[in-house]
């Protein structure tokens, strides 16, 4: 499926969009993948306020639960409430599927995170290929 | 992660790998976890067929005029019932009535066994095999795990499936019984009809070459193509297994665990009124002083949430009042039964159906309920009604 160039992307596998001051959350590709079928997402409310690095949610998948951790600092503006009903939305299509949507804080601090090319090193030295 | 010693292969490793199956080290086994996915698998097996290589399980046989007496003392079952072409259930234990491993025991013959041991035990085992009845008279122990490439056929449609690659007649072989029949081509590959699903099934033993094993697998694939048969990993034969309640060492049970608190009592033959063949076994003396002191303290139960949380492996289970009382040994969403299920042990008296506990689930108490075990049971077979 691949890594949109436009986006950024986080160690912890989650990707970031951003459209003017607001940014789009989802996870990876690859994060997806190795979760495999993914049964709940723990979402945030809308309002809370976010730090880079903190956690802001679970996704939990048949074999496991995992974090989600904010890319950068903002405020929460949306949550995907589709993915209550349908959480392997996420399966489908990582690529697509954000999970929350965020007032940035500084939008010029996603700068600082993974490029596509960037983060597919990194996962490539993760997996060990 | 680090690279450490290397995995060990099945004879399909290649074949995973090349159809894309997700691989995880699994008790020092490179092994898939799942194909086109969990939940996928999960369903064809309990609707349909799925086929699974279970080759990294360990073969361990028993021959010679000694064979009974040494199998008698290693297990904890009587197999003084078993006919030939039977198999049952049983384990190996501690001197303290834990177990070494749980196992399938399989009649060949007069005088001659076939234990079928987990993976990650099998040098554990072979070893405490040795240990315990190597010196006994008139046995030959030989470790044949690497001989055989064994494959899982489950699911409703499973002897449909494998009707079409044998000239053996399935019908003839019950629940646990098995035979020795060609399959694919190949004379002699003996034909169990045992699994770990929860569904009926059968588990074939062929020949561990590489181009033996693929090609029984691709068949098998062809075979039960017309039922919808997906290849599957051991991510849903946990599952499975975790539906039907099945022990998983490590998880239920274990060197810590003895078989009453794990509700393997019935397999346990330690009263020699009713079992008056059996005599003395490892682990015996300690199951009839805990049977004597009153029975276990705690007790394998099964759990159902109540509210939104999935209790997970190693998660401690609580009172409603907050005071520590076990822990989960396996949970997990049922993708069957579509609630989300464990197995925990608790102390006796929080041990009754309907009981509300409490698992904590990342930091949070999350109310669940004690239910009967299994959690699910394969439906009785409906026979036709005679037409008119």
């Amino acid at each position: 499926m691949g890594y949109p160039a436009e986006y950024k992307y986080t160690k912890e596998h989650e990707w970031i969009s951003v459209d003017g001051t607001v940014g789009s959350v989802g996870i990876t590709d690859y994060a997806q993948s190795s979760l495999g079928d993914i049964v709940f997402v723990e979402l945030p409310k809308v309002g809370d306020a976010l730090e880079a690095g903190k956690i802001f949610g679970s996704i939990e998948s048949v074999k496991s639960v995992s974090d989600l951790y904010s890319p950068v600092s903002g405020s929460v503006t949306a949550v995907n409430e589709t993915l209550d009903g349908a959480p392997e939305t996420i399966n489908a299509d990582a690529n697509t599927t954000w999970i929350m949507k965020l007032e940035l804080t500084d939008p010029s601090a996603v700068n600082a995170l993974l490029s596509a090319a960037d983060y597919e090193a990194f996962i490539s030295e993760e997996t060990g290929h | 992660m680090a690279e450490t010693a290397e995995l060990r292969k099945t004879a399909l490793n290649q074949t995973h790998r090349s159809h894309k199956a997700k691989m995880v080290d699994f008790g020092g086994w490179d092994m898939p976890v799942e194909y086109s996915g969990l939940i996928a698998e999960h369903m064809a097996v309990r609707t349909g067929v799925g086929v699974f290589d279970v080759s990294h399980m360990g073969d361990i046989q028993l021959r010679g005029p000694g064979s009974l007496a040494a199998v008698q003392k290693l297990l904890m079952n009587d197999a003084s019932k078993l006919q030939i072409g039977q198999a049952h259930y049983s384990a190996m234990l501690y001197e303290n009535g834990t177990f070494v491993d749980d196992v399938v025991l399989h009649k060949l013959s007069e005088n001659d066994y076939l234990i079928v041991i987990n993976a990650g035990t099998r040098e554990k085992d072979v070893q405490w095999v040795r240990k315990q009845i190597g010196h006994m008279p008139g046995v030959h122990i030989n470790d044949f795990s690497d001989y055989y490439t064994q494959l899982a056929i489950q699911g409703p449609k499973a002897a449909e499936t494998l009707a079409k690659l044998t000239t053996t007649d399935l019908s003839t072989i019950k629940n646990y019984w098995f035979t020795w029949g060609q399959v694919c081509g190949i004379h002699n590959v003996m034909i169990a009809r045992t699994g770990y699903t929860g569904e009926d099934g059968f588990e074939i033993y062929i020949p561990s070459d590489e181009p033996t094993s693929s090609r029984v697998w691709g068949e098998v694939l062809a075979a039960g193509a017309e039922f919808g048969i997906i290849p599957c990993g051991l991510g849903s034969r946990n599952t499975l297994r975790l539906e039907s309640a099945m022990a998983l060492y490590g998880h239920e049970i274990s060197e810590t665990i003895n078989v009453l608190e794990a509700g393997l009592g019935r397999y346990a033959k330690i009263d020699p009124v009713a079992n008056p063949d059996k005599g003395d076994f490892v682990g015996r003396d300690a199951l009839v002083a805990v049977q004597e002191a009153g029975g276990a303290k705690r007790k394998l139960v099964g759990l159902e949430m109540l509210e939104r949380g999935i209790g997970r492996d190693g998660y401690p289970v609580f009172t409603v009042g907050g005071e520590r009382i076990g822990e989960v040994t396996s949970g997990s969403p049922g993708p069957f039964i579509k609630k989300n299920i464990a197995m925990a042990y608790v102390p006796v008296q929080y041990a009754g159906v309907d009981e509300v506990v409490a698992v904590e689930i990342r930091g949070q108490l999350v109310k669940a309920k004690v239910v009967p075990l299994p959690f699910y049971k394969k439906p009785k077979k409906v026979v036709a009604a005679p037409q008119g």
